[in-house]
């Protein structure tokens, strides 16, 4: 069986004032069918143009993606994105937009209902069916937003930093939502976060990428039982590993930035 | 909802306006052929909307006779052709809004035609319009069709621009076509901007309707106003124009209300 994802010496840059950014450079990562993984570093490293690549919303100039032995070439709902922002239609219900997908492939009206109150059932939304997404909280927005992708039954969900923007409360529970759903479901996850907490409470695997040029500077494995507790002490200790690797990664951006204000 | 009291709240300056206008009518310090005093205005008012003609059950039904009123017949002709040249503009401006926004080459095309015939006030294509079309409707509604024309044009072309690029890409990711993309997330993200440039829009036709009828129509109530002037009906004059005001507002409110009816999930929107 081909992987879920597989990168091959992937490149890209962007333009930039000087000289162009090196946002991806020679990256390879094979990612297996059910496996929940953490690409992790501090921003601009090029985690989520990693994502982005691999939704298909941009192609590398050079290197190969494939996506269950398919090369990507557009985006597609094989790889259902999560963004932080939620990117909810605002002028749609709550029960229009999580079967939005489902609407537009042409499922039959009463399958498409029956489906999408089973998933406003399973984030326990029901009650919200008929709001529009102004009228709800950040938390549950973005369960709308996951609810939209598992609606299409994608067996690869890409989440961009997607509990980024909510409080710590709303954000753990999301985290156990996330991780029932993921075992229950059997999905592929690449999750890209800057919460060295986060990666470790949630990933089977852990990728810290460095800052530009972005390449891969660690790929650890996490072999914690879950579920799993932040106060442990194998927690920490892991937890002061990745500090150590992302902090180093973070002086050099913050090194860079003034730098770009010093020569501007 | 706003209160009684918010909605009363500007009644004292406009009885105040009115009080100190009766008084300077009442002192004879102005020529009352000149600036008549509110009460003679209203008895003219009430003489243009009633019917000239008492009831007769033989001739009409009720409601015809009605609204034999020559102020209800002079705004049921201007707010026809209001509608129908804002129809007409509309209905050339959406779509072409809609393609320039979301096609850079079709913008790159036509943008610098729109822009050399858009600064050309609606009013200069009078004599044109009297040669093309005539006396009577046609030229009215040919004015008022290019006055509403551009301000939904210039709104559709921003709305489409600002959608949001996260929106696109996140129909994208759940499997949309170009064409349910924009059928579906552009042509509703972008409501917002068309439905104001609508209220705009049917604003400037409103003003263009006015003009039109002082010059190529002979009723409305454009050509009424212009009409007392010359038999030096002041009294009649500041009627039409007060009737003029209240049928421009109910207007605006109509789109008002239509435009937060249509944009209930928007944001900037209480409900």
């Amino acid at each position: 069986m081909p992987p879920a994802i597989a990168l091959q010496d992937v490149h890209k840059a962007f333009p930039g004032a000087q000289a162009p950014i090196v946002a991806l450079q020679d990256i390879s990562l094979t990612v297996p069918t059910g496996q929940f993984v953490c690409l992790l570093g501090p921003s601009g490293c090029g985690k989520s143009t990693l994502l982005n690549a691999v939704a298909g919303f941009s192609k590398p100039d050079r290197g190969s993606i494939s996506v269950n032995g398919k090369p990507v070439v557009k985006p597609g709902p094989d790889r259902g994105m999560v963004f932080q922002e939620y990117a909810l239609f605002p002028w749609m219900t709550v029960a229009q937009n999580v079967g939005f997908g489902l609407d537009i492939q042409g499922l039959p009206k009463a399958q498409c209902q029956r489906r999408v109150s089973a998933l406003l059932a399973l984030f326990k939304l029901s009650e919200f069916a008929e709001r529009y997404p102004k009228e709800l909280s950040g938390g549950m927005r973005q369960r709308v937003a996951i609810a939209r992708i598992l609606a299409l039954d994608s067996p690869i969900l890409l989440m961009d930093e997607p509990f980024g923007a909510l409080d710590a409360l709303t954000r753990r529970s999301l985290q156990d939502e996330l991780l029932r759903i993921w075992s229950e479901l059997g999905k592929t996850v690449l999750f890209v976060t800057h919460s060295i907490e986060e990666s470790i409470f949630l990933a089977d695997r852990i990728v810290v990428m460095t800052y530009r040029p972005g390449t891969i500077k660690r790929d650890l494995v996490v072999e914690l039982p879950r579920p799993r507790d932040p106060a442990a002490p194998e927690f920490n200790q892991l937890k002061r590993t990745l500090s150590d690797l992302v902090m180093s990664e973070q002086t050099r951006h913050e090194a860079a930035e003034r730098h770009a204000f010093a020569t501007d | 909802m706003r209160s009684w009291y918010e909605r009363l709240a500007g009644l004292p300056l406009i009885l105040g306006v009115l009080a100190l206008w009766e008084t300077v009518g009442l002192a004879g310090w102005v020529n009352p052929k000149i600036l008549p005093p509110p009460h003679a205005v209203i008895a003219k008012w009430w003489e243009y909307l009633t019917p000239p003609q008492p009831y007769d059950p033989e001739a009409e039904s009720r409601l015809s006779w009605l609204f034999s009123g020559e102020l209800i017949q002079d705004a049921e002709g201007s707010l026809y052709r209001v509608l129908a040249g804002f129809i007409v503009g509309s209905l050339l401006a959406v779509p072409l809004g809609l393609l320039m926004g979301a096609s850079p080459r079709v913008y790159r095309w036509s943008n610098p035609l729109i822009q050399i015939l858009r600064p050309i006030p609606p009013i200069a294509y009078i004599p044109l319009s009297i040669l093309w079309f005539g006396l009577g409707n046609p030229p009215a509604i040919f004015l008022i069709a290019i006055g509403a024309f551009f301000p939904v044009l210039m709104n559709t072309i921003a709305g489409v621009r600002a959608v949001d690029g996260i929106f696109l890409r996140a129909a994208q990711n759940l499997g949309a076509s170009p064409y349910t993309t924009f059928r579906r997330v552009i042509l509703p993200a972008s409501a917002p901007y068309i439905l104001a440039g609508m209220r705009i829009g049917i604003g400037t036709a409103f003003i263009v309707v006015i003009v039109a009828e002082m010059i190529a129509v002979n009723n409305g109530l454009g050509f009424r106003i212009l009409e007392a002037r010359e038999y030096f009906w002041s009294d009649k004059i500041i009627a039409g124009m007060l009737s003029i005001g209240l049928v421009g507002l109910a207007i605006d409110q109509v789109m008002s209300r239509l435009n937060n009816h249509l944009l209930r999930w928007h944001r900037g929107l209480e409900h």
